[in-house]
């Protein structure tokens, strides 16, 4: 492989060129076998510090990146801010330098505000990753999903892929979207016609209305957390009228392949996106997915905290 | 009330652009005592100062109808001292301050407070354009009548629309009595989610992840204020129309014969939605960048004369109340100092409008909407009012050059062909670019 | 920069070092008893398939055989500019109380031997390790040597030792470089 990593920062799959993106899925690949070890750690990131700065409860993606940032050696620091007392009191700019104050090396943001990621990559030294932002994007998590998907189907180009649920507020089917088309897939987005955005057909993926017809020819069917609150703002009638329509059950699977991979970046409302049936049924891969979140995080930990070292050098030798 | 100094100036050797009058050639232009007095060949004057203004155009003073001066209540932002530096730094000499300040002008007392400030600090012309409703809150009618004595040349809710379609039905019918211009803020406050709405509704705000606000929220309420215009036959301006279908609309009841007008800001004809892609709230103002069909169509409205007048509707925010969140930071752009340089280079260069068009969108059509009857031309009697543009000369867009209190322009860095180079208020030369300065001299 | 080239070892004797070494490793341990082979990517990995194949040719076993990627274990990975593309390790067996064989095609400041050796600790305690290089070029900066070597070519500091195997490079050879 001749290309190297050259991107300070992570903060969407947008971003990233076709190569860029299997770059990362080959080095994961090597940092899987890291986690089968006795001794699940190596030393990559001795001596680095990261922090997750996470100003929107989770408690599964916080995790992953512990695990992954211990596993590579790495000194880290969680830091949780109450949305609430952000918007009150100090800035996003004025936290975040105060965390890079402490000389950290990468910042790994989780926040409910769209492109919050962009703006401290844009006033901090260290290397940024998104952790999820609003309903831009959460690459890291599109990332193994698409690992993940890569590992039971041995490709990803030609596949047709089902994104189902409340795609207009996702920011998983934004980055599973631009990873999905960059490698090849074919990528229809399944929902009530309130939760499909504006113009996304311009993205390259197909729209359907019914789930059933849908999944029909579908080789991953992807499903997405609703949040209940959406309800009260008008963008569908009932709960349960939405798990009639867009629920993925058992019976409606049989009617897909029978070797499709059901996936959902989690946690999921049982009984609405899915039956407990499909969940923990024989297609779905929902847990190899947490598994493999951890070798996708390290690999990006690798990569970037390495590209910093390349920008240190270049500066450097500016100055020379 | 206006302490506006009446000065005496020839300007010699320009091209002299006045669209009043058709007049589009070399000539010299004298003002004596703050008035025109002649425009014609080899003019002379004893005891007056001379500005050669050879290869340069002279027009008649820019006037900006759509300036947030934000004083009273938002200093810090800006004042009436430095809106009106950008102002005549932008080659703009009046200009219209919207009433959402704190207090709102909404009462003859603040609108004399203005005033009174403004003859203190400001060498150009200041004019406040009233509340349509109290504190602005789309409830009871401001006292219109008292508004107007005191001297508002229109009155608008801007920065909010009026929501409720009763209340602004008696506000046009009621300022018909004053011949006052209702200029309204054109927004479906439920579609456009309450202030929540970021950027425009489609590709970008779907990749972005930020809330859409459909162009529907802004036409919408075109098509209602319009249908009000014909019912109350009360003359109405759109402000900042920024879609195709708004253009649409307007044109049609143009063509209807119905008092409607319109302005655009630079920003609506100089950028998409795809700017705001690096989720830089300088993008980010209300209503928000449209996209390339939009541009086209405000572009062929600014052409057949649908849209009148251009406005910058300058909006001063601090730095740190931009470099946050996009979802959190307030709307609007500034405007003031980089409105010349985009019509002319965006506008004029590109040949989408006639130089003369362009003027006449500048000034001659915001005075006549705004009936400043002394203003706007070039004539005989009329005020000494003149903006000096040199069409060739390359800027490049500075923030920290400006004399506005903020720096939130979405043209950072942009290159441009023709500039402002002396800006003349009744005579009084309030600004001549550092390159201009040589060729004044006194006689 | 030119570079000039010059062949210290052929097809054949890359070869024949090899099997020296194999004959050398089989003496040493009495046998093929608890012994399996692990090679440092990415030459030494290929050159470990050779070793290992040799010892399946003279005693008709076959050792366990190994691959180990150091990049992870390097000292130098947050001062190097370039990211190197981490490869995976692949050791599908215990490796408690065996006697292991590292190889690796040049021996030389000891840097990536100290890598592997800290590696191999993450999967187990070896009752020995030994160290068989086709290339000690000398110049060590750790206190570290190897137990089998197929050539010693002292170098000069603007020197330095090229390994072509098949597997990568179409040839077997060993050049030294001049710069």
């Amino acid at each position: 492989m001749s290309l190297k990593w050259t991107k300070k920062d992570l903060l969407s799959l947008q971003d990233l060129s076709k190569e860029e993106i299997e770059l990362i899925l080959e080095t994961a690949q090597s940092f899987k076998e890291v986690s089968t070890r006795a001794i699940k750690k190596v030393p990559a990131l001795r001596g680095k510090t990261v922090v997750n700065l996470f100003f929107e409860p989770s408690t599964r993606t916080r995790n992953s990146f512990e695990v992954a940032e211990k596993r590579l050696s790495a000194d880290m620091m969680n830091v949780a801010i109450q949305q609430s007392s952000v918007k009150k009191g100090e800035s996003l700019i004025d936290t975040a330098k105060n965390v890079e104050a402490l000389k950290v090396d990468i910042v790994v943001v989780r926040h409910s505000a769209s492109g919050s990621p962009n703006l401290l990559a844009r006033n901090l030294k260290a290397s940024v990753i998104n952790a999820g932002d609003g309903s831009h994007e959460h690459p890291t998590q599109g990332l193994l999903d698409l690992y993940t998907i890569l590992e039971k189907k041995g490709k990803i180009k030609g596949l047709n892929v089902v994104i189902v649920g409340d795609v207009a507020h996702s920011r998983v089917a934004r980055s599973n979207i631009w990873g999905l088309t960059k490698l090849g897939a074919n990528v229809t987005i399944v929902g009530p016609q309130t939760l499909i955005p504006s113009q996304v057909e311009e993205l390259g993926v197909s729209i359907s209305n019914n789930l059933e017809e849908a999944i029909e020819k579908a080789d991953v069917i992807e499903m997405l957390r609703l949040q209940k609150e959406r309800q009260e703002d008008n963008l569908f009638p009932t709960i349960r009228e939405y798990g009639m329509l867009f629920g993925l059950t058992q019976e409606k699977l049989n009617k897909a392949k029978p070797d499709v991979l059901v996936m959902h970046p989690g946690p999921i409302n049982r009984g609405i996106e899915m039956t407990s049936e499909v969940a923990d049924g024989k297609n779905s891969v929902i847990l190899e997915q947490v598994t493999n979140g951890i070798a996708v995080r390290m690999a990006v930990l690798y990569l970037v905290s390495g590209a910093q070292v390349l920008e240190n050098d270049e500066q450097k030798s500016a100055v020379k | 009330m206006s302490k506006i100094k009446q000065k005496s100036l020839l300007i010699k050797n320009g091209h002299v652009v006045n669209p009043a009058t058709g007049t589009d050639e070399v000539c010299d232009l004298l003002i004596l005592d703050g008035k025109v007095e002649k425009i014609g060949k080899n003019l002379t004057a004893d005891k007056v100062t001379v500005l050669d203004a050879k290869g340069k155009v002279v027009a008649p003073g820019f006037i900006d109808m759509h300036v947030h001066l934000r004083e009273p209540g938002f200093e810090y932002k800006e004042n009436i001292k430095s809106g009106s530096e950008a102002a005549y730094k932008g080659g703009i000499t009046s200009v219209c301050c919207m009433p959402n300040t704190q207090p709102a002008i909404d009462n003859a007392m603040v609108v004399k407070y203005i005033q009174s400030i403004a003859a203190e600090v400001s060498p150009i012309r200041i004019f406040p354009i009233g509340a349509i409703t109290i504190e602005q809150k789309g409830e009871h009618l401001s006292e219109i009548g008292s508004l107007n004595e005191a001297g508002v040349v229109a009155i608008s809710d801007d920065g909010y629309p009026v929501k409720n379609s009763e209340l602004m039905r008696r506000a046009m019918e009621y300022a018909k009595m004053f011949d006052l211009l209702v200029i309204d803020h054109c927004e479906d406050p439920d579609l456009a989610h309450h202030g929540h709405g970021v950027m425009n509704e489609g590709k970008t705000s779907t990749i972005l992840g930020l809330k859409g606000i459909p162009k529907e929220s802004e036409t919408i309420m075109v098509a209602r204020d319009i249908e009000l215009a014909r019912l109350t036959q009360s003359r109405l301006h759109i402000a900042h129309l920024s879609t195709a279908q708004s253009v649409a609309l307007v044109r049609a009841a143009k063509k209807e014969g119905l008092p409607v007008s319109c302005e655009v800001a630079p920003h609506h004809f100089a950028l998409t939605d795809e700017a705001l892609s690096e989720f830089d709230a300088n993008y980010k103002m209300n209503p928000p960048l449209r996209q390339q069909e939009d541009i086209e169509a405000i572009l062929k409205g600014l052409k057949d004369g649908t849209i009148d007048c251009i406005a910058t509707d300058h909006a001063p925010h601090a730095e740190y109340e931009k470099n946050v969140e996009i979802a959190y930071a307030p709307f609007g752009v500034v405007g003031l100092e980089t409105s010349v340089s985009l019509g002319l280079d965006q506008l004029v260069h590109k040949k989408v409008i006639s130089l003369s068009q362009w003027v006449d969108k500048m000034s001659t059509q915001p005075a006549r909407l705004l009936n400043l009857k002394d203003l706007g031309s070039l004539e005989p009697g009329k005020a000494g009012d003149v903006t000096i543009v040199d069409l060739e000369k390359e800027v490049v867009i500075d923030e920290n050059q400006f004399a506005s209190k903020s720096k939130n322009t979405p043209f950072k860095g942009w290159k441009l062909k023709g500039a402002p180079v002396a800006t003349i208020v009744a005579g009084n030369v309030v600004y001549q670019s550092e390159d201009a300065k040589e060729k004044v001299s006194k006689k | 920069m030119s570079e000039q080239l010059s062949e210290i070892l052929d097809e054949a004797g890359v070869g024949r070092a090899l099997i020296r070494m194999t004959h050398e490793v089989l003496e040493h341990n009495k046998g093929t008893e608890n012994l399996v082979v692990v090679g440092i990517k990415t030459r030494g990995e290929f050159l470990a398939k050779r070793l290992a194949a040799t010892i399946e040719k003279l005693e008709g076993v076959k050792v366990p055989l190994g691959s180990l990627d150091i990049t992870l274990h390097r000292d130098d990975l947050s001062k190097r500019a370039d990211v190197p593309n981490v490869q995976t390790t692949e050791i599908p067996f215990a490796i408690d109380d065996k006697t292991v064989v590292l190889i690796d095609d040049v021996l030389f400041s000891g840097r990536s031997t100290r890598a592997a050796l800290n590696e191999l600790n993450d999967f187990g305690r070896p009752s020995e390790i030994l160290l068989a290089v086709l290339v000690d070029r000398g110049h060590r900066e750790l206190p570290i040597r190897a137990d089998f070597v197929g050539k010693n070519i002292p170098t000069r500091k603007n020197e330095s030792i090229r390994v072509h195997v098949k597997e990568v490079d179409e040839e077997d050879s060993v050049l030294l470089v001049k710069k």
